[in-house]
């Protein structure tokens, strides 16, 4: 009996010790070198696996950040939009270089289409997907650039950072997103965009991407861009262009004075964040006139001005009318 | 009657709802203002020759097709160009046309108006393929596929038989069946042209069963013309798609991703042979075509001669004025067509019918889960298995998409017209043919 279990014992511990032997030195001959430093960076990063830095995964840029560090001796270009300037530092401190600040970046939608501005004409009842939707018409309010409102950013994100807002139809973006892009790829209709989040949360945008001529855009949402080119002349920092009969606000010169947003003669722009304006003390009379709609510039009030002022009031209504057509 | 052709494998057998069937052919109004878009074919929109201002008159070439698969674009009216303007498509987007302020009715003097039948055909190969390039002739079945393309057989390919497809498969529809009828000496005539054009002897006329009254007219007319034969099909949809056709017709079956002439067949709509007969013989570009105005609760269902540029309204209002209970307003047949966006679309030369639906009819019902019950599989008339498709593109695995043969689909919508838990299938199969077709074109260029 005890010389079976000896026996077994024995030629197990035989096997063990062979096998080990072999094992060491198949792990020598075939090791790969990887830089340690790699795991560090990679425990330093969010490990959210988002892919918004442009690589498969936090591993993936791990490696491009340890090489590129070892290669170039810099971090140019590469930046987890997820962990921020925080992580970057660290992932720095790891490899011992520096890395400038970022702007840290958020999605921005820029379409306005709720039900209310630009009401449904049609109704869909397809596939409940976004680029299915895109390929088959244009869209159930009409217009051919605007939000489809099939969840297609809200899928993708992994942060839940983007929702519908039932009421309006559109998604909405809130504080937890971290600009990896997943939603700036699904839509397709390349409504989505990652703007600087601006000191405060303060930003300014236009919130239209439609191309069409003026007419035909606002026959399909009150709050369209036309393309008037208001804002383009009254920004004093050459941050607004217009093509395309659309207005972009490059937000690299924008300083959010929020001119444009006042000229605005169909609310296109939008502001976000700012503190309630207050009304202007010196002029009452005319900071309050180019923001309200033409419409309430009635004849009865031109004329009435007309008898007081003869020659400055009647004037800006009437010129802001002709240069918006 | 026990065996008629038709194809395997799948098929269904749709309500058919022929209802405008004993309909003639009328003459619609000509439009106050016509709209012509640039791209009414595959292909490479035409590029435009007229001005705002320009007289033009109807027959008149305003767009030129450069590219290799493109097509000319004549006017169907004459008058004044209104505008060059980005006009509302049949899917909500706007895509350029020359809209047109209709003056009289004034056509081009080259075209021969009589009603004459000229069965002489004088011209050559190469002329014939000329002419119909010039004319603008495009398959008229729906996809609208520029005709001259189609007629030059590729090197080292040897197309041995015509097809003439007067199938028209879809429900409701009845615009080439009229036009067979009517039109019957053309049509057999401009299938010499295209049977001379393409260098076969033999053509095969297919007309599915539930049109005798068709298949007895042209069977007697072909006696006098030499290697036409009429075929009665079995009625099973989609019997009218080319590649079943094929099948049907001479057992031939195409290769996945090969074009008909491959099994030396090439296919062409009976529309297209009567609109090849106006242009070799009669000298008339394509710019009116036979459409079916259509539906349960319209007043008056009734085949139209329309001016292409017409606004579909103006067919609606000819057919009895829209009814109050619309659902769906769709452009094609009730399997394959699309539905509308607006009424203010033109007729372009892909139209074959506008199909009004009523609201309880129209509604998509319930969408529950998949039973595996495989029915979608044992229709496709492709061989596909649709409900795995489906799940591929759900689960976004496109290289899994891709490998199912997504690109063989031919989007003709019997897999979810059977489905009994109304899945959305052909939804989501052509949104994975728009991606994976986008992944194989990216990957052709690298």
């Amino acid at each position: 009996m005890n010389d079976v279990v000896i026996f077994a014992v024995a030629s197990l511990g035989a096997i063990g010790l062979i096998a080990a032997v072999i094992l060491y030195f198949v792990a020598r001959k075939f090791k790969v070198y990887e830089d340690p430093k790699i795991d560090e960076v990679e425990e330093s990063l969010p490990s959210a696996n988002c892919g918004g830095c442009g690589f498969a995964g936090c591993r993936a840029f791990a490696e491009a950040a340890v090489n590129q560090g070892n290669q170039k001796g810099n971090l140019e270009g590469l930046n987890c939009p997820v962990g921020g300037n925080d992580v970057m530092a660290e992932v720095a401190k790891i490899l011992g270089l520096e890395v400038e600040e970022q702007e840290p970046l958020i999605a921005v939608v820029r379409c306005n289409g709720s039900f209310t501005n630009s009401p449904k004409k049609v109704a869909y009842e397809g596939a409940n997907s976004c680029a299915f939707a895109h390929s088959l018409f244009g869209g159930e309010g009409g217009c051919p650039f605007g939000c489809l409102g099939l969840r297609d950013c809200v899928v993708v994100c992994n942060f839940d950072a983007i929702h519908m807002n039932p009421e309006t139809g559109l998604p909405e973006v809130n504080d937890k997103c971290v600009a990896c892009g997943a939603c700036v790829e699904a839509c397709p209709r390349d409504i989505i965009e990652l703007r600087p989040k601006g000191k405060k949360g303060r930003r300014i945008f236009v919130s239209c991407m439609n191309e069409e001529k003026g007419g035909i855009a606002r026959k399909n949402c009150k709050v369209a861009c036309i393309g008037c080119g208001k804002c383009e002349k009254v920004c004093e920092f050459d941050a607004i262009t217009i093509k395309n009969n659309l207005s972009y606000i490059d937000p690299a010169k924008c300083r959010l004075c929020r001119k444009c947003v006042e000229v605005c003669p169909t609310n296109a722009i939008w502001e976000l964040n700012f503190p309630p304006r207050k009304p202007k003390p010196i002029k009452p009379a005319e900071s309050e006139k180019p923001t309200e709609k033409k419409e309430t510039v009635t004849k009865e009030t031109v004329l009435d001005a007309k008898a007081k002022d003869k020659d400055n009031r009647p004037e800006k209504p009437g010129t802001g009318e002709e240069s918006g057509e | 009657m026990g065996s008629l052709k038709t194809f395997k494998p799948g098929g269904v057998h749709p309500a058919e709802n022929k209802l405008s069937k004993d309909r003639q052919i009328e003459i619609l109004p000509i439009p106050k203002v016509a709209y012509i878009p640039f791209s009414q074919h595959l292909g490479a929109p035409a590029k435009v020759l007229v001005n705002r201002g320009d007289q033009v008159k109807a027959g008149q070439l305003i767009a030129k097709g450069e590219a290799f698969i493109s097509a000319n674009i004549h006017s169907s009216v004459s008058g004044k160009v209104k505008k060059i303007d980005n006009v509302i498509d049949t899917s909500g987007y706007r895509k350029s046309a020359v809209v047109i302020d209709v003056e009289g009715d004034e056509w081009e003097d080259t075209i021969d108006r009589s009603d004459e039948i000229k069965k002489d055909i004088t011209l050559s190969q190469k002329e014939i393929i000329d002419k119909i390039n010039a004319m603008g002739v495009v398959g008229l079945g729906g996809a609208a596929f520029p005709s001259h393309v189609k007629l030059m057989v590729p090197d080292g390919k040897k197309a041995e038989v015509l097809i003439i497809n007067g199938v028209e498969c879809e429900p409701y529809l009845t615009s080439d069946h009229m036009l067979m009828m009517e039109k019957g000496e053309q049509i057999l005539t401009g299938t010499k042209i295209l049977m001379r054009a393409l260098g076969v002897a033999k053509a095969m006329i297919g007309i599915e069963n539930n049109k005798p009254d068709v298949i007895e007219y042209l069977t007697e007319l072909a006696k006098d013309y030499e290697g036409i034969e009429v075929y009665a099909l079995k009625v099973k949809y989609p019997q009218g798609a080319e590649k079943q056709l094929i099948k049907a017709l001479t057992n031939r079956e195409v290769p996945s991703g090969k074009l008909p002439v491959e099994v030396g067949a090439v296919v062409n709509n009976a529309g297209t042979a009567y609109a090849v007969y106006e242009a070799v013989q009669k000298n008339k570009p394509l710019f009116e075509r036979v459409v079916t105005i259509t539906g349960k609760s319209v007043k008056n269902p009734s085949n139209w001669l329309v001016r292409i540029g017409t606004p579909i309204s103006d067919l609606i209002e000819a057919a009895g004025g829209l009814p109050e209970d619309t659902g769906k307003v769709i452009g094609g047949g009730p399997m394959m067509g699309k539905a509308l966006t607006s009424l203010d679309v033109p007729v372009v030369k892909g139209t074959s019918g506008i199909l009004i639906m009523k609201e309880e009819e129209s509604d998509r019902e319930i969408i529950k889960n998949c039973i595996r019950c495989s029915k979608c599989v044992s229709v496709c008339p492709m061989g596909l298995e649709p409900y795995l498709i489906e799940k591929t593109v759900m689960i976004e695995d496109y290289e899994r998409t891709e490998a199912e043969r997504v690109m063989d689909c031919i989007e003709c919508g019997s897999c979810q017209y059977t489905c009994p838990a109304n899945r959305q299938l052909l939804d989501y199969i052509r949104l994975g043919k728009n991606i994976v077709g986008q992944i194989i074109r990216t990957r052709s260029k690298k």
